[in-house]
């Protein structure tokens, strides 16, 4: 196993362009020593990406959007004085994922690389519509973080490309956002049905809104029928059963360990109503 | 029978909540379990297991793992003794050990190990065992309990059921037991009200947080040591000599410091493989379990299937109850059903009763010994119910359960009469807790449960050495799994009359003391207890000897008050109290080393009850469950270290929740674990449980010098069935398999499908 410290993302591009067999980039390490020391996967390269200057960073921009360094850990945006005022979904979000001693480490970044569809921080990450910026050999672009995942444990990033930055938009005038996951238990768990929502309100009513599941396809999914059920209304109880019953009908899940078919399918309806109703409280401020 | 010399009031230490003697070792990081030791030219270990549930192990080629670079030893089952052969109709639980320990002609369920390596260094090891290639002739398998009893199951191992399983049965079902008494056609016809229904609970794993681990050295002269954790070093020492071909004194164990047991650490699973190991490559071999070979290849419980039917009149007299238990415990013969079965009524006095148990193989991990093994699964079909026809009739739960209620003299269930017994006191104690008297909010459900418990006595030695400057060394042979040497240094500070802190208790290797059976059955407290008050007072008789020779008084004229021998009255003469320290200054010249001993097996062990409280909401949502508020109930006999025993109560209620509401063993199509790490077999985490507040009730064991019952196992006992009553009453619905997780609660709401 090779293990690389580059100083820069172009160098850790192509240190990854050059690899050969099975490459990991290291952030936080929290999915990618776990599945090393279980003997899920025994890397021939592994890119540390911490030691780039600015990955710890979080950074508001004269626009009111928000940078995040690659490597800026779940305790850091909890503890930022004045991200979880803009967007307290999505650090709430980063902040349900293990322990106090995981969240030293974790980061919003390798939640979204490491592919997978139960990710946290993920579903509210495609509701506030982020982007990140990929970095490969032929140099660096912006992508929607929608369309990063793949699939169970793969994303649509091309050999030697790697996420450089995350970008959250500004926050704006009457905007809200929240993160509600279903486990069995209190904390220290994966969510079943995950559910992000992203609304904006004019008065009362919803004039734009994003909403995303977590747990119910192979990927995480964005619902613009879940968004569109709600965008114009109030948030009236007849809102929140089409808002529900379009979440449901998005959800295209798997029976596992975690929950059935029809558990996860109807939760989804579940905690679409429930987050929206946080979100749209926040953006009504 | 009570004994003479009972004393159940008057202590100075015992009752009393001295800090414990592990805990500055625990906090500090000095205490040393299992995988904390090493010796000069270790090796590491590492075991290779069956990926399949089922299969004809064809050929292990073990070459080019040999071959490769710090690998210094290969055992396959050829390295065990030959001398194990299978008693007639394939039985003899030494035989069934060796075959879980590794495997012979065939892998019987996914994890079972097939061969073991041993190199320079866990890396080395670990690429070894992927170079251990093993051809494998896949089998058809079966891991559920009803599936394994249908016609044409997949046959585990022909030829092990025992003669006393009826005609017929398929050959899975090995052991078979009934007991009961009276007319049980008449007592149903004399009910108001008779329920039946069925009830299955899935395995459950012990979850200690500390992996089976062990240091072993094994020469080719047959001596050997072995530094392990484990329940009973013992038995280690007794199962190892024979899987190895030992002479049995010559494997001294010692018991590393203990990270929970539960039951199951009573079993052996890798010191063998590591001895074999140790003895083919003449060096120390070191052998530590992941979580995952912990979970797929170390004793969960048995899972269940269960068919109970009890009638009432509408008074609330039970007339009549029956119960089948049928219990799988892996691929071997020792699913605890007759304790399923004897367990299940015990808390009821009945005229008519029957309970039928059945030993069901299966293709999964032998169980092990969980707790009260057994009893929790019976308590759960029993009390529901019970619930329900309290539900049905109208009754309150507790008056009812009064009403029927096991009481000294009552014949039990399976045949004795018992002894003092605390249930009707558990009982009048939960109803006068004011957790009953509370109103239940809108949503919530409240849940009750009674439970019971054998308790166990067992061989027990114990030595008590005392030191010149007074102070006193107690040597048991017991591991502490629950406080053990807090209260035996308070039972042995009590009977010589010095302060607790002056009594250092250890756990002794088995080259120190005589047999003493695992730390299971509750035994501890009790017998390992007795054995040092009997130790003490052998070692006060020797202190009293001195004091008589030097005051030249017979030896009955000396007694022992306060840590001081005194003369016994009047005619004994005028001698100022001579204290123990005094007389263990002069002890080398006044007759030499003063030591108590005691050594016996113990059968009066107390058998215990417990009655439970249980709040709890449902989320009519998505079926999450939330305890909001749970009490315990149970009867210690003496509590000696009553923080101890809080802690035991708390335990056990804490694991129920557990099993109750979210652990099990997930099987895939593929008769593999599918949830073998602690993410998704699921435990409770610390904020998922209520406070969990403790009543000890106190009705003494006559079988104990102080009256001391057994509390480890009982406190599991009520929880499933106490919970399982609340999410019903919460929810509206009766659930009736376990665990109670949220897909299955929604779907007995019908909130979807």
């Amino acid at each position: 196993m090779q293990y690389h410290t580059p100083a820069t993302f172009e160098d850790a591009a192509k240190i990854a362009f050059d690899a050969q067999g099975i490459t990991r980039f290291l952030a936080g390490g929290t999915d990618v020593l776990v599945q090393l020391r279980s003997d899920l996967v025994e890397p021939d390269t592994l890119i540390d990406v911490k030691k780039i200057e600015g990955t710890n960073n979080i950074t508001k921009n004269a626009d009111g959007s928000w940078t995040l360094g690659v490597a800026v850990s779940g305790a850091e945006m909890s503890e930022h004085p004045e991200l979880g005022n803009d967007w307290p979904g999505l650090v709430e979000a980063m902040d349900l994922i293990g322990s106090t001693q995981v969240q030293g480490r974790a980061t919003l970044t390798g939640n979204l690389c490491n592919g997978s569809p139960a990710a946290d921080s993920v579903p509210v990450m495609f509701a506030t519509g982020a982007t990140v910026s990929v970095t490969g050999p032929d140099g660096t672009r912006e992508v929607a973080v929608e369309d990063i995942p793949a699939g169970p444990g793969k994303t649509n990033l091309a050999k030697g490309e790697l996420v450089s930055a995350i970008h959250i938009p500004p926050r704006g005038q009457g905007g809200g956002d929240a993160y509600l996951r279903f486990i069995p238990r209190t904390e220290m768990d994966i969510a079943v049905v995950g559910c992000g929502v992203n609304l904006r309100v004019d008065g009362d009513t919803i004039t734009e809104a994003r909403i995303a599941l977590g747990a119910v396809a192979p990927t995480v999914v964005l619902v613009p029928d879940a968004a569109a059920a709600i965008v114009g209304t109030k948030l009236d109880d007849a809102a929140l059963d089409a808002l529900a019953a379009a979440a449901s009908a998005a959800c295209n899940p798997i029976d596992d360990k975690r929950g059935t078919v029809e558990f996860r399918t109807h939760v989804a309806g579940v905690l679409a109503k429930r987050a929206a109703k946080i979100a749209y409280d926040r953006a009504k401020g | 029978m009570a004994l003479d010399s009972q004393k159940t009031e008057g202590f100075k230490q015992i009752g009393t909540r001295p800090d414990r003697p592990d805990g500055v070792d625990k906090v500090t990081g000095r205490a040393r379990f299992g995988a904390d030791m090493t010796a000069p030219g270790m090796l590491w270990g590492v075991i290779v297991r069956s990926p399949h549930a089922h299969a004809r192990i064809v050929k292990i080629d073990t070459s080019k793992a040999e071959a490769m670079e710090g690998v210094k030893a290969v055992v396959t089952r050829a390295d065990f003794s030959d001398a194990i052969t299978p008693a007639p109709g394939m039985r003899g639980e030494m035989w069934n050990v060796l075959e879980n320990v590794m495997a012979d002609e065939k892998a019987l369920y996914d994890g079972h190990a097939v061969a073991a390596v041993a190199a320079t260094s866990q890396l080395a090891a670990r690429d070894a065992a992927k170079a251990i290639t093993v051809q494998y002739e896949v089998l058809p398998h079966v891991t559920d309990v009803d599936k394994a009893m249908e016609d044409g199951a997949p046959v585990i191992r022909d030829g092990t059921a025992e003669a006393s399983v009826p005609e017929g049965m398929h050959p899975n079902v090995v052991r078979y037991h009934e007991s009961g008494q009276g007319d049980l056609d008449a007592g149903f016809a004399a009910a108001d009200l008779v329920i039946e229904e069925t009830f299955k609970t899935e395995a459950t794993h012990q979850g200690y947080i500390e992996p089976h681990a062990c240091l072993a050295t094994l020469g080719g002269d047959g001596k050997g040591e072995l530094w392990c954790c484990t329940q009973g070093h013992w038995n280690v020492q007794k199962v190892c000599a024979a899987l190895l071909g030992l002479e049995t004194s010559q494997l001294r164990v010692t018991a590393s410091e203990i990270g929970g047991g539960f039951g199951g650490k009573t079993a052996v699973f890798i010191e063998p493989v590591a001895l074999a190991l140790s003895r083919k490559a003449n060096k120390p071999v070191k052998l530590v379990m992941t979580r995952s070979e912990v979970f797929r290849s170390t004793g969960p419980t048995a899972s269940t299937s269960m068919d109970v039917k009890i009638g009432m009149t509408k008074d609330g007299t039970i007339t009549a109850a029956q119960g089948i238990f049928r219990c799988q415990g892996g691929a071997f013969p020792g699913a605890p059903m007759e304790f399923t079965a004897m367990c299940s009524f015990a808390p009821y006095n009945l005229k008519a009763v029957k309970q039928i148990g059945y030993d069901v193989m299966t293709n999964r991990p032998k169980q092990a010994a969980y707790r009260a093994p057994g009893s929790p699964m019976a308590a759960f079909a029993v009390e529901s119910v019970i619930d329900e026809l309290c539900n049905k009739l109208g009754l309150d739960p507790i008056d009812t359960r009064l009403k029927n209620a096991s009481r000294e003299g009552t014949q039990a269930n399976f045949g004795p009469k018992w002894d003092r017994i605390g249930l009707v006191e558990t009982l009048e104690a939960a109803k006068a807790h004011p957790h009953y008297a509370t109103p239940l909010k809108p949503g919530q459900g409240r849940g009750i449960s009674c439970g019971f418990w054998f308790n166990h006595g067992g061989e027990t030695a114990v030595m008590l050495a005392l030191s010149e400057d007074g102070t006193a060394q107690l040597a048991v042979g017991t591991p502490d799994i629950g406080g053990s040497r807090a209260s035996m240094a308070m039972m042995a500070a009590e009977e010589l009359g010095i302060p607790y802190e002056n009594v250092r208790c250890t756990i002794a290797d088995t080259a120190s003391l005589g047999y003493n059976e695992i730390s299971h059955g509750s035994r501890v407290t009790y017998a390992s207890g007795l054995a040092t008050i009997e130790a003490a007072r052998d070692a006060v008789k020797k202190l009293c000897a001195r004091a008589a020779a030097k005051w030249g008084i017979p030896e009955d004229a000396v007694k022992w008050e306060d840590g001081c021998a005194v003369p016994s009255g009047p005619n004994a003469g005028d001698h100022d109290p001579l204290p123990l320290a005094k007389i263990t200054a002069k002890m080398g010249a006044t007759g030499g080393p003063i030591v108590g001993h005691f050594e016996a097996t113990p059968e009066g062990a107390g058998v215990s009850f417990a009655t439970h409280i249980v709040d709890a909401e449902v989320d009519q949502e998505t079926g999450k469950t939330n305890v909001s508020r749970y009490t315990v109930v149970q009867d210690a006999g003496k509590a000696i270290h009553p923080t101890y025993v809080e802690g035991q109560f708390q335990g056990g209620a804490a694991q129920g929740i557990g099993w109750a509401l979210n652990e099990e063993y997930i099987y895939g199509e593929d008769g593999r674990l599918q949830n073998a790490g602690f993410l998704d077999y699921r435990i409770p985490v610390a904020s998922d449980l209520p406070m969990i507040d403790t009543v000890i009730v106190e009705v003494p064991n006559p079988g104990h010098p102080y009256g001391v019952r057994g509390v480890g196992e009982t406190s599991i006992c009520p929880p499933l069935a106490a919970i399982a009553n609340a999410v019903s009453n919460a929810a509206g619905v009766r659930l009736k398999q376990l665990p109670m997780s949220p897909p299955r609660i929604l779907k007995a709401l019908g909130k979807h499908g």
